[in-house]
């Protein structure tokens, strides 16, 4: 068995430099399938017919006149007369006819009543909710005296409201029957190899007889892990009509049903020492995860203060059921925590950095990093030049302020299978049940593959998006990194181990005086004794290596545990409660970096995601309907290209990263953005508002309570 | 979207017949920003479509020094935005075309079809009637109403005029011109609006085969003219308040002006208090900030939009300042 | 894509056309319209073509290319690229002209192919993705968002491409300010458009001469 490590820093062509996403070209050229672009001969289209009320129970379903109509392949009823509706937009028939149009005609055609009931969507209230559970108070050290002997103490009242994934390629597939038994879907999945299994288990066949393909899709960020019911029901379209079925969801329901993050509201005293030093924190929260009333948030966040006491109350509403929404729960624990460290701050007159690298003791286990990535970011920001004591902005009208927060993630890498074939003619081929959600996953493992081989990018294929591919992780937590570079670079080093074998006695020296290095087989401080890579595999023989490599497994090649640092510098204009970007700089860790630039790309993007939730989107329940009024892209206000400002980011690097082995990043520098930014709002104009996104009247609101206005 | 048929006359008087044949179940397409939207949403399910993008006689620009301007329904906002002569001295409608900040809604959207656009409010849109009714009262006041009106809203209608504009064009004092089965007509586009009073009726007045032929814009006269929209994004957004003034000066002083307001009512606002005050004044900030406070007079916040009223005096403060030359 | 054949009611377009003619001159009543078009007296004397709602022939010229397909009115042009003529670079995202993903040019224009009737759209110069690179050779916009990673899920890429190249078509020599205005029409959730911006700039300095990357 060889030794399973990562080549150090001097020895790396490939692993950390900047390489182009291998998807690239088929992406900008349109030629990228996704599963809303799959069309299959004689497909027909599904649709849906959901409930406007938030909660209802079905009185009369007649489904007559739909199934009647010419075109009308198939009528599936999923909730029928009796059933109780929890949340707006749940289905209730699904159908497929041979045109988009006459499926819309269908849907209008079928008759229903419901009889509405109460529902609830008001969370923040929830003295008003008809249900809510308090969860076990956590408490450690002495609170209560310890916020008694506090030199300063703040308390404050915090809250993030939920917002959608709102996915571009919304939820949906297509499912084909090839015989009774057989079903392939093209699905927009973060979870390819996870697929077949929950198909099967509601068609009743075998999971061995479901394929799920997934070459291309446009976004999941926690909400794409099941086969939902919208992907059983597509299944059993087809397989009533006998014929393929694509089953999208409308923009409407992708923004109400499928996809909710969870709200947290909190109330927090926090106390210190005159010197800046933690002492108490007292806190308690709530929030709605919708139907299924989750999502608590880890609180104190990152900052474990001596004497806390904190409990949570998990509120049900009438609002589809949350799903993870990337890196689920923190940025909520984020932004209420250095909310309140950085009111404490400002009480204290201190500069929150100051206050953040005094309290570095009570960081965790990576406190170390963490001082590091503070100080790196200040630098970025030149924030000991900017930075001003809250409010003390000027007397324009536009006030600058600035803004930091940091935060932690696991990321360990997830379960990964890689099979790997190494062909007499030198072309090397991998396959993986993975799947490439934009995060660059294709292009890493083509990385580590020719990394490890020492063959061109270009000399390796890599096969991932396909149930029938070895078994690999789901894509969330920020797992995928870590377990397919992992599995990959295992199965890379399995098959040198036989190639050297066969050609070591053509260079006259045992295998494990090889190397393979710049498309050579060479003996190790001989570059001279070589074999090309071509020449190397001729030996092989007729069939190619074959190889595997599995995650975990023998060596370390990953680990969990990432930090970063992010601050804002914003301008809020205080006449109309606009708050504009100018500059945000994110500082990350994550271990060994094997492609620069998308690592980057993920946190350009993160940043930007962010800048979304701190400022402008969210969803907008209405109490009188309970529905999600804005389930649209209109109102649903996602920032545009300029809405951003300037964005630096800052990998951390070097040995002492690299020596981790990959660690996850897709999700970690989405947790900060939100109270970076919210921070900076209170720094510039004087006072905390309370919520994200800070929007217009939100801005305004505070103005005025603070008197400022 | 229901089915339908769809025709493309060449004259406005064919397509006046065709709208007239299927009475009210007809709908004019123009650029289709909203009308395509509004069939998908089934919130109208027109029969009969009537493309009005082939009458040749309601496209184009015309300009005349003693009549002003004359913008066929058709021109694109692009081709408003094109025009050297508008954005010199019609800034204040430059400003507005310029704030549809999407290059495809510009080059597609029609100055026509921004003024006969129907509201955005969400109650309308998802289904709940123009005036968002549920067991006699309205929707709104108890729903989320951050976006709707904070003027003219003392009921039934609390939506706002989605058109960005109306208000420019009617500061400018602009006149329609309509082409119907009883021939033409030319209205003040002021009056054109109206706040629905109940159900069935629309915000603003066009008879069912009617369609808007031409948009009539007096000499600027070196008014000094401008638009001021506060939105919250950079990208395609609404405004949440605007303003849109011209002042016909007198040396350094005010001798009229007209003061509307968008996006903060049933109809494009006219605000004659802020019209009065500022007859005379020689602009300043403090001239501009009072004016704003004017202009705002007898709003009415409902329950979640409060901030729109400091939004819209801010909008006519800084709406005079700009057209009186000082960056805002 | 087995769709139903419909029985045309009311007999062919052109007869129809045919039809309002006649009437035209008084031979026929218009009563008998009635029954499908709702017709009155003033419409008979319109000499014009009432199209649908049953599916019609309809002509596209496409990146070049003529086709030719049979779609109702109120087919819109992203629906009959993706549905019919399995184009599907251009995406259904928001389908209600706010998202610019289904970007396509028209007549040299961007412009929301899912707010466009595929019937309005004939006669006209339609360019999608699909036309842009000329053959395996990309158009230089493609490969500026290959070389900026302009593209993370890439399922925004298409539209944003396209409303790229047709600004910068407009604008040769933008700022970053006049970027940052001028591609209000399109959204990207994953984030990419710290590389969009630059993608752009680098065209616009190729263009000018070559000045290299930024
Ligand atoms: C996301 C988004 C954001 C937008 N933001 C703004 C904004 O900020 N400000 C703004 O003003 N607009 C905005 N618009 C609206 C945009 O649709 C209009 O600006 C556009 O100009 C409408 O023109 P159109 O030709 O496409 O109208 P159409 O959709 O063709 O028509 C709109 C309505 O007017 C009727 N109509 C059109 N022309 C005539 C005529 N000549 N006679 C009689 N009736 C007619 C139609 O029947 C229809 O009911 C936005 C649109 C979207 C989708
Ligand atoms: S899909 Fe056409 S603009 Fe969004
Ligand atoms: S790359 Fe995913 S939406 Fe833009």
């Amino acid at each position: 068995m060889p030794e399973y490590y990562w080549p150090e820093e001097g020895k790396r062509s490939l692993i950390g430099k900047r390489h182009s996403r291998l998807d690239g070209p088929a992406k900008v050229s349109g030629k990228a399938r996704y599963a809303y672009d799959t069309n299959r001969p004689g497909m027909l289209f599904g649709k849906g017919l959901r409930c406007p009320h938030a909660h209802a129970r079905i009185t009369k379903l007649d489904t007559s006149a739909a199934k009647k109509m010419p075109g009308v392949k198939a009528v599936r009823v999923v909730q029928d007369v009796g059933s109780e509706i929890h949340f707006a937009l749940d289905e209730i028939v699904f159908l497929a006819a041979v045109t988009e149009e006459i499926a819309t005609d269908a849907i209008r055609a079928i008759k229903v009543e419901y009889e509405v009931l109460p529902h609830f969507v008001t969370e923040e209230q929830r003295d008003k909710a008809p249900e809510a559970k308090p969860a076990e108070e956590e408490v450690t050290g002495e609170p209560n005296a310890a916020m008694e002997a506090a030199d300063v103490k703040v308390e404050g009242y915090y809250g993030i409201v939920p917002i959608a994934h709102c996915c571009l390629e919304a939820h949906g597939q297509v499912c084909e029957w090839e015989d009774e038994q057989n079903m392939t879907t093209w699905c927009s999945t973060q979870n390819v190899s996870g697929m077949p299994a929950q198909f099967a288990e509601k068609l009743n066949i075998p999971a061995s007889n479901v394929r799920a393909v997934t070459q291309y899709m446009g976004g999941g960020f926690g909400s794409k892990f099941s086969a939902d019911r919208w992907g059983i029901e597509c299944a059993e379209l087809a397989r009533e009509a006998g014929a393929p079925v694509k089953l999208m969801l409308e923009r409407d329901a992708e923004m109400t049903v499928a996809g909710d993050r969870p709200s947290a509201y909190a109330r927090i005293q926090l106390g210190a020492k005159r010197d800046g030093t933690l002492t108490a924190w007292v806190s308690e929260s709530w929030g709605s995860g919708g139907v299924g009333g989750r999502g608590a948030p880890p609180l104190p966040y990152i900052f474990q203060v001596p004497n806390r006491r904190h409990q949570h109350t998990a509120v049900r509403t009438n609002r589809a059921g949350a799903r993870a929404w990337r890196a689920p729960r923190h940025p909520q624990a984020c932004h209420l925590t250095m909310g309140v460290l950085e009111d404490l701050a400002a009480e204290l007159r201190m500069d929150p950095l100051d206050l953040f690298l005094k309290n570095v003791s009570i960081m965790g286990p990576r406190a170390k990093t963490f001082e590091e990535e503070l100080k790196k970011a200040a630098e970025l920001m030149e924030w000991k030049k900017k930075w001003h004591p809250r409010g003390d902005s000027g007397s324009g009208r536009v006030k600058r302020g600035l803004g930091l927060a940091m935060h932690t993630w696991g990321g360990r890498a997830h379960r990964s299978n890689c099979e790997l074939l190494v062909y007499p003619d030198g072309s090397v081929e991998a396959k993986l049940g993975s799947q490439d959600l934009g995060t660059g996953t294709r292009t890493v493992i083509a990385i580590v593959l020719a990394e490890t081989f020492g063959v061109p990018l270009a000399a390796v294929k890599v096969n991932i998006g396909d149930s029938r591919y070895p078994a690999s992780g789901a894509s969330g937590g920020s797992t995928t990194v870590g377990g397919v570079s992992s599995s990959t670079r295992r199965a890379a080093l399995n098959a040198l181990e036989q190639l050297f074998a066969k050609v070591a006695p053509d260079l006259g020296v045992s295998p494990d005086q090889l190397e393979a290095v710049e498309g050579r087989i060479q003996v190790k401080g001989n570059s001279g004794k070589n074999l090309s890579w071509k020449q190397a595999t001729a030996k092989i023989g007729v069939n190619p290596i074959s190889v595997t490599g599995a995650n975990p497994g023998v060596g370390k090649l990953n680990d969990s545990g990432v930090g970063g640092v992010q601050m804002a510098d914003v301008s809020v204009d205080v006449e109309t409660g606009l708050v504009k970007i100018n500059k945000m700089v994110a500082v990350q860790d994550c271990g060994l970096i094997i492609d620069l630039k998308t690592a980057e790309s993920q946190v350009y993007g993160a940043l930007i995601m962010g800048i979304a939730y701190a400022l402008s989107e969210e969803k907008i329940v209405d109490p009188v309907t309970g529905r999600i009024l804005n389930a649209n892209m209109e109102f649903y206000k996602l920032p545009g290209v300029g809405d951003i400002g300037e964005l630096v980011v800052h990998m951390m690097k070097g040995r002492r990263y690299d020596e981790r082995g990959v660690i996850g990043l897709g999700e970690p520098p989405v947790i900060s953005p939100g109270a970076a930014i919210g921070n900076a709002v209170a720094n510039a104009i004087g006072v905390r508002v309370p919520y994200l996104p800070a929007t217009p009247d939100r801005v305004l609101s505070a103005l005025e309570k603070g008197g400022m206005a | 979207m229901q089915a339908f048929e769809y025709v493309s006359p060449a004259t406005k008087q064919d397509a006046v017949k065709l709208l007239a044949g299927a009475g009210a179940e007809s709908a004019v397409l123009a650029g289709g920003t909203d009308l395509l939207s509004l069939m998908k949403d089934y919130v109208i399910a027109p029969k009969r479509v009537v493309n009005i993008k082939s009458i040749k006689e309601l496209q184009g620009i015309r300009y005349d020094s003693r009549r002003g301007l004359k913008l066929g329904v058709l021109t694109t906002l692009d081709q408003l935005l094109a025009d050297k002569k508008i954005k010199q001295e019609y800034s204040s409608l430059w400003q507005a075309a310029q704030g549809v900040r999407s290059p495809q809604i510009q080059n597609m959207g029609t100055v026509g079809g921004d003024l006969c656009q129907r509201p955005r409010c969400w109650y309308y849109r998802n289904g709940y009637g123009l005036l968002a009714m549920q067991n006699g009262k309205s929707m709104v006041l108890e729903g989320d109403n951050r976006y709707h009106a904070i003027l003219g809203n003392t009921g039934p209608a609390y939506f706002v005029n989605a058109s960005s504009l109306a208000p420019a064009l009617i500061a400018l004092g602009s006149r329609l011109k309509i082409f119907g089965p009883d021939g033409a007509r030319e209205v003040d586009l002021q009056d054109f609006y109206l706040i629905p009073t109940k159900q069935g009726e629309r915000e603003y007045k066009l008879a069912a085969a009617e369609i808007v032929t031409d948009i009539l814009v007096p000499p600027a006269s070196r008014r000094n003219n401008a638009t001021y929209e506060v939105r919250q994004k950079e990208a395609l957004d609404w405004p949440l308040a605007a303003a849109a003034v011209a002042l016909q000066m007198d040396g350094s002083r005010v001798k009229t002006a007209r003061v509307v307001l968008g996006h903060v009512a049933p109809i494009p606002w006219r605000a004659p208090q802020a019209e009065k005050f500022l007859a005379g004044k020689t602009i300043g900030e403090d001239v501009a900030e009072r004016a704003g406070e004017a202009a705002v007079t007898g709003a009415r916040p409902l329950s979640g939009n409060k901030y729109k009223i400091r939004l819209a005096r801010v909008a006519v403060k800084r709406a005079i300042l700009r057209a009186t030359g000082t960056e805002v | 894509m087995g769709k139903e054949k419909k029985v045309d009611k009311g007999g062919s377009n052109l007869s129809r056309r045919d039809f309002l003619r006649g009437s035209t001159a008084g031979a026929l009543s218009t009563g008998l319209l009635s029954g499908r078009a709702m017709g009155g007296a003033a419409e008979a004397a319109v000499d014009v073509q009432i199209l649908g709602p049953e599916p019609l022939p309809m002509m596209l010229r496409i990146n070049g290319k003529t086709h030719r397909m049979k779609l109702e009115p109120r087919v819109t042009l992203l629906d009959a690229l993706r549905n019919h003529l399995d184009l599907t670079g251009a995406k259904k995202v928001c389908d209600r002209a706010t998202c610019g993903a289904c970007t396509v040019i028209l007549n040299g224009k961007p412009a929301y192919a899912c707010t466009v009737l595929a019937i309005e759209a004939q006669g006209k110069e339609i360019q999608t993705i699909e036309g842009l690179a000329s053959g395996e050779e990309l158009h230089p916009m493609q490969a500026a968002f290959i070389e900026n990673d302009a593209q993370q899920c890439g399922f925004c890429t298409p539209g944003f491409v396209m409303a790229c190249k047709a600004f910068l078509d407009q604008n040769p020599n933008p700022s970053r300010e006049d970027i940052e205005k001028g591609l209000g029409g399109n959204l990207c959730r994953c984030g990419t458009y710290v590389g969009i911006r630059q993608a752009v700039l680098d065209v616009a300095r190729a263009g000018k001469g070559g000045e290299g990357n930024a």
